[in-house]
């Protein structure tokens, strides 16, 4: 179970200023074990901030976070990593040199057989053995790596895995698989919970619980049933396309020097 | 044939071949500049050359499928060793060639060797060459390694040259030359690792002769601590080739690095391309990896092997 406790976070609004600015308002929230919890709001409300926060990346200005009764505050990442938070990024780094099947093994903490590593990218949709002699770096596309990220995640099974816009990056054929693997992974009932940050209407309806950020601070929380309704979604008939009315395009603001 | 070696020298020799005390085939092993053993094979002939010192190595056509180990061990401190090693390789060959120098010296006096590599590689061979350069010892004394490396390919062959000074090399100074012929294709990669005050110097000539003729140059490298590392690889491109030049270096604490990667083309369709990267440990990449359990420091040192490796 984890437990923030009047979480705040503030940065200086430049550096080495006195002057800050408030990303996180005083925030409490907890996430019991057994959990698919959707994160959503507006950009720059404090998703990707809240999630760094959990996993030691950034270190709150006061409060308490609490990972199954132990307070972990100030504990490293790495601390963190060992007592079972994962951390997917939304935009995964590259290395140079290291092989797919390297950082899936490093992720599981111990050496893992190809067929354990093909499964693993298979559930992200990368269904090819060629992948695993494919080095973690630029020739790999912004799609595949994302995929890559999500695999690791799967491969160190933490008890409480959080993703920051998993879809981010990922095509339509392949979210469909996506979105299955998640529900297949976390909805198993072996006590661990996902915190997924997203806008996706189909993601937010896997959820069990959702949480909706505007300015740091919680709009609205609780079950999916009863949050879904305030969203608003504009879904459609059609899975892939929902129209909607254009935007006014307001050209004089437009740069078109670039 | 049996040789006693002691630990440090069977130490080393396992460093540079990854084999168990003497390998088998055809070896010729070198310590403390002089011959500690040697074997020649139906196909691999090593002899004793008549007018510097050391050793032709002469691969009869359509050998395929060998190995040749040429290590040279040095524990003796105050030694400079020169030695000429000439490969000739007939045509239609496959052959690995596993060479490279360890130094032990836990003196203040230097120790140097400096091996003058020449290849001729005969028609549509295949050639694997794989170099590793090592040193370790208590001493104050230097550990110099200054190669030559010259390569002369002839029509369709392919040469893979993969060269890595792995750690404790206390001054380099690399050259390394070759001509191809056409159809011919070489993919060279260079790994160094330098610290505490050590210089590495690594120069290239590549001239591509022939038609079609290929280059590849991956040049990887890490700089820590005082260290010094400089790079002068050039490609020149005299018919219709293709070459590409990529330096790659993680530079860490005060160390300095430069890379000057040279281009030149003589020929209309000389298609020729470099690269050079110089950057540090990227931050994200450390926390990716801390998100997965390991701590700064196994992060740090996880970055520096995958890229090195």
């Amino acid at each position: 179970m984890l437990e923030l406790k009047n979480i705040v976070f503030d940065v200086a609004v430049e550096e080495g200023s006195s002057k800050t600015k408030r990303i996180i308002d005083n925030i409490s929230l907890t996430i019991p074990d057994d959990k698919f919890v959707v994160v959503t709001g507006p950009n720059g409300g404090g998703k990707s901030t809240l999630a760094k926060l959990i996993m030691g990346i950034e270190t709150p200005t006061s409060g308490q976070i609490l990972f199954d009764g132990t307070d972990v505050t100030e504990m490293s990442i790495t601390d963190r990593a060992k007592l079972g938070i994962g951390y997917g990024f939304q935009q995964p780094s590259r290395f140079k040199g290291m092989k797919v099947k390297k950082l899936l093994e490093i992720a599981a903490g111990k050496r893992l057989p190809m067929l354990a590593c093909n499964e693993y990218l298979s559930k992200v949709g990368l269904c090819s053995a060629n992948y695993l002699t494919r080095e973690v770096d630029k020739s790999l596309s912004g799609g595949e790596l994302k995929r890559i990220e999500i695999a690791t995640l799967l491969a160190a099974d933490p008890k409480l895995a959080i993703y920051d816009e998993p879809e981010a990056g990922i095509d339509l054929w392949s979210f469909d698989r996506l979105t299955q693997t998640f529900e297949a992974v976390y909805k198993q009932g072996n006590g661990h919970s996902i915190i997924i940050i997203s806008h996706q209407e189909r993601i937010i309806e896997l959820a069990d619980d959702i949480v909706c950020l505007r300015d740091g601070q919680i709009e609205a929380a609780g079950p999916a049933e009863e949050i879904i309704p305030q969203l608003g979604l504009s879904r459609k008939e059609n899975d892939y396309c929902s129209f909607t009315q254009p935007p006014d395009l307001h050209l004089t603001t437009i740069s078109t020097t670039c | 044939m049996s040789v006693d070696l002691s630990p440090i020298d069977a130490d080393l020799l396992k460093t540079l071949t990854n084999v168990h005390g003497i390998p088998e085939g055809a070896y010729n092993i070198r310590k403390d500049g002089e011959l500690l053993t040697r074997h020649s094979s139906a196909n691999i002939e090593i002899a004793t050359k008549t007018d510097y010192p050391g050793i032709d190595i002469r691969i009869k056509d359509g050998t395929k499928g060998e190995r040749v180990y040429i290590p040279v061990i040095v524990s003796k401190a105050g030694i400079k060793d020169v030695v000429y090693n000439t490969f000739y390789i007939g045509d239609n060959c496959d052959v690995d060639i596993i060479a490279g120098c360890g130094i032990h010296n836990d003196s203040h006096q230097a120790s140097e060797h400096d091996g003058i590599h020449t290849f001729h590689i005969g028609k549509n061979s295949r050639v694997k060459y794989i170099e590793r350069h090592y040193g370790e010892g208590s001493g104050t004394g230097d550990r110099i390694l200054n190669p030559v490396t010259t390569v002369y390919q002839d029509e369709n062959s392919f040469c893979e040259m993969e060269m890595t000074q792995i750690r404790g090399v206390t001054s380099t100074v690399r050259d390394t030359d070759a001509e191809l012929g056409a159809g011919a294709k070489l993919v060279l990669t260079e790994k160094l690792l330098t610290d505490g005050d050590q210089k590495a110097t690594s120069n290239m000539n590549i001239r591509l002769i022939g038609e079609n003729s290929n280059v590849q140059i991956i040049s990887r490298s890490v700089a820590q601590d005082n260290s010094v590392q400089i790079f002068n690889p050039l490609v020149a491109g005299e018919a219709a080739c293709h070459g590409h030049v990529q330096c790659d270096a993680i530079i860490m604490g005060k160390a300095v690095v430069k890379a000057i990667p040279g281009i030149e083309a003589a020929h209309e369709d000389a298609q020729l391309v470099h690269e050079a990267a110089i950057g540090k440990i990227a931050g994200d990449q450390i926390i990716k990896l801390m998100t997965l359990g390991l701590t700064e420091e196994e992060a740090e040192q996880e970055i520096l092997d995958d890229f090195l490796n």
